[in-house]
């Protein structure tokens, strides 16, 4: 049972039937939009194309706004964004990174249940040897969702247990191996450093791989996630995002602001503690409960 | 990533310094810039806009007594502004005697509640208590060991029992925190959304059971707009004593700082900086006000001006 007992205004509340579109309206439109933190400069963009395109007469009453606007964000993800990479042969790797506490290991369990479901082999990696029973807590996911684990005691080193996996997939005939990484901010120069050690650990072991990089972005996050987004895509070329968290009173909207500025698609969207609370992205969706 | 506020200050106060004195109309582009500053720190739209309202109440009036170089007059007291709201200052920890001080952390997932644990039990250990810690997250994969390895890193006991039963483990570990003469219990709840009533209820459930005397909560400083609804809900669940903000040894600006002390009133009292056991400080406003500014040093930009 949730409740949505908030503070912040929501767009329907703005856009009551037939009001007129003015200053007024835009600037309570410019508090929906930052109060899902799209931040202030996309948020300003969006805001002038709509301007603009009332004065080009394309939008004449307040209830073309919704639909305007779902429009152009729905826009910024084309489909084939959204896949899942796949290796043409051998194991898929997918690395999985982000900064502390974001929900990369629970997002891996639901991942791998998901693609287990599905009928792939999976394989987990549990290269987060540094935080305090971070190899357990995979452990216990592996358990429960019925996948192999591939790790080693906490404090050995990542790239170490990195290898260990590439190999164990190879040998096991996996469909993807999926790799777990402790949590780190994106301003800690030595860990980013061991992230793209990893990364090349897997890279000399599986050629071709990793075939995705997935950063798992917290849905609560504001404006930092550019940051983030912007410096783990530098040192390890992210290719998707999973936006976890979703299942708050939390929008997301920074994605769009990442989408507009740095072009990195969402693949999934996490909605709970649970493996099956995974989704795929549905821009549509999203929008809606942007604006719901 | 973000257009330094201290060159679009000076930019707008070059213009402002020429005119000698604040005035409705050449307030307005400071106070942009301002807001600006504030909605980029990811501060509540709500929140930016109340204080920008007041600050510019207060810039008005002053404008009598400092006319000379009202850019000077104005970044003093937006500084000034942002840190009376943030503060006061003041990390101490109210123990009661007889002991033990019970302490309950709280907050959504994820946001450091376990590290902040040991961290605090450390802390109150240099203090010269006796800590332990009641392992209440019973939801969480290896949660409990998580928090008994941090235990065994500082040489803290940690109580915890296999049960899903959370005011009971909760209530048995406070005592045997009597039974071990232990000064201070620290409380590590599961993380939770405010929206889950289930989970709330919960949580509101163990405070119930051991009337904790101090209940913070705990929030991470890349929080966004979205802060102030979780702060009010937890706040309203739990009747929260402080915040404990942690991540701030990245770049977030940590808006969400000023948004949680506006909607809780309650006081921030210690600021998490890194993942080891030692990263724990005093929080300082002043310090708070120029990160949420992205000004870095301001003392000495109002000195050059
Ligand atoms: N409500 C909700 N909670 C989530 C979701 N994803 C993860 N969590 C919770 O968030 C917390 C942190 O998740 P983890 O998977 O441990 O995060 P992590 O990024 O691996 O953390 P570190 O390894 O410590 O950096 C846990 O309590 C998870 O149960 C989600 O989609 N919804
Ligand atoms: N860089 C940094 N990381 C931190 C800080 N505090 C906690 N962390 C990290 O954040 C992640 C989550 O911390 P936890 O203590 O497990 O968070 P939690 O609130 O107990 O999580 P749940 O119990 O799953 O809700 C871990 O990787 C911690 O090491 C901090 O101040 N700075
Ligand atoms: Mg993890
Ligand atoms: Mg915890």
């Amino acid at each position: 049972e949730k409740t949505r007992n908030k503070i912040t205004k929501s767009l329907s509340d703005v856009l009551s039937f037939g009001r007129k579109i003015d200053e007024d309206l835009l600037d309570e439109l410019e508090e929906v939009l930052i109060s899902d933190d799209l931040g202030y400069e996309t948020t300003m963009k969006l805001i002038e194309e709509l301007r603009e395109s009332y004065k080009n007469k394309e939008i004449e009453t307040s209830e073309q706004i919704i639909p305007f606007l779902k429009e152009k964000i729905k826009n910024y993800w084309p489909q084939r964004d959204r896949e899942l990479a796949k290796s043409d042969s051998g194991p898929t790797v997918v690395l999985v990174a982000g900064v502390n506490g974001s929900g990369k290991t629970t997002s891996i369990a639901k991942l791998g249940f998901n693609l287990s479901s599905a009928g792939h082999k999976v394989v987990v990696a549990a290269c987060d040897t540094f935080r305090a029973a971070a190899v357990d807590q995979l452990s216990i996911w592996s358990e429960r969702i019925g996948v192999e684990i591939i790790k080693h005691k906490q404090g050995a080193d990542p790239a170490a247990v990195a290898y260990d996996a590439c190999q164990a997939a190879i040998a096991r005939d996996a469909d993807y191996l999926i790799v777990d990484t402790a949590g780190r901010l994106h301003t800690q120069k030595h860990l980013m450093k061991e992230l793209e050690k990893i990364k090349a650990v897997t890279s000399k072991k599986i050629p071709g791989s990793p075939h995705e990089v997935i950063l798992v972005v917290d849905g609560t996050t504001g404006q930092n996630a550019i940051a983030q987004a912007k410096e783990f895509t530098g040192a390890i070329d992210v290719t998707g995002i999973f936006l976890a968290k979703l299942d708050g009173s939390a929008r997301g909207g920074i994605v769009i602001a990442i989408k507009d500025k740095l072009d990195i698609p969402v693949k999934f969207v996490g909605l709970g503690e649970k493996p099956e609370d995974i989704a795929e992205f549905e821009p549509e969706e999203f929008v809606e409960a942007l604006f719901s | 990533m973000f257009e330094s506020l201290t060159d679009r200050f000076n930019s707008v106060f070059k213009s402002l310094s020429g005119r000698g004195r604040i005035t409705e109309s050449n307030i307005s582009d400071a106070m942009r810039e301002v807001r600006k500053a504030l909605l980029e720190a990811d501060v509540n739209y709500q929140v930016a806009k109340q204080f920008c309202k007041d600050v510019r109440e207060a810039a008005l009036g002053a404008e009598v007594v400092q006319s000379l170089k009202p850019g000077q007059v104005l970044i003093k007291i937006v500084q000034d502004e942002l840190t009376k709201l943030m503060g006061p200052e003041g990390s101490d920890i109210y123990y009661v005697s007889p002991g033990p001080t019970v302490i309950m952390l709280a907050g959504l997932q994820g946001c450091g509640k376990t590290t902040t644990a040991a961290k605090l039990a450390n802390y109150v250990r240099s203090e010269g208590k006796k800590p332990q810690m009641v392992a209440v997250d019973l939801q969480r994969p290896a949660a409990i060991e998580q928090l008994r390895t941090l235990g065994e890193q500082i040489d803290v006991p940690v109580y915890c029992e296999e049960s899903k039963d959370s005011v009971k483990v909760a209530k048995n570990g406070l005592k045997d925190a009597k039974k071990n003469d232990a000064d201070v219990v620290i409380l590590d709840t599961a993380g939770r959304l405010h929206v889950d009533q289930e989970l709330m209820d919960e949580v509101s459930n163990v405070a119930k059971a051991t009337s904790p005397h101090q209940i913070y909560l705990v929030c991470d400083s890349m929080t966004g707009q979205d802060a102030v609804n979780s702060a009010k809900e937890f706040n309203e669940r739990l009747e929260l004593d402080g915040v404990i903000l942690t991540k701030l040894d990245g770049d977030a600006r940590g808006g969400a700082a000023l948004s949680v002390k506006a909607v809780t009133g309650k006081p921030i009292k210690f600021a998490g900086v890194g993942e080891k056991i030692e990263d724990l400080q005093k929080f300082h406003p002043d310090r708070m006000a120029g990160r949420i500014l992205g000004m870095g040093d301001v003392v000495s930009l109002v000195e050059k001006a």
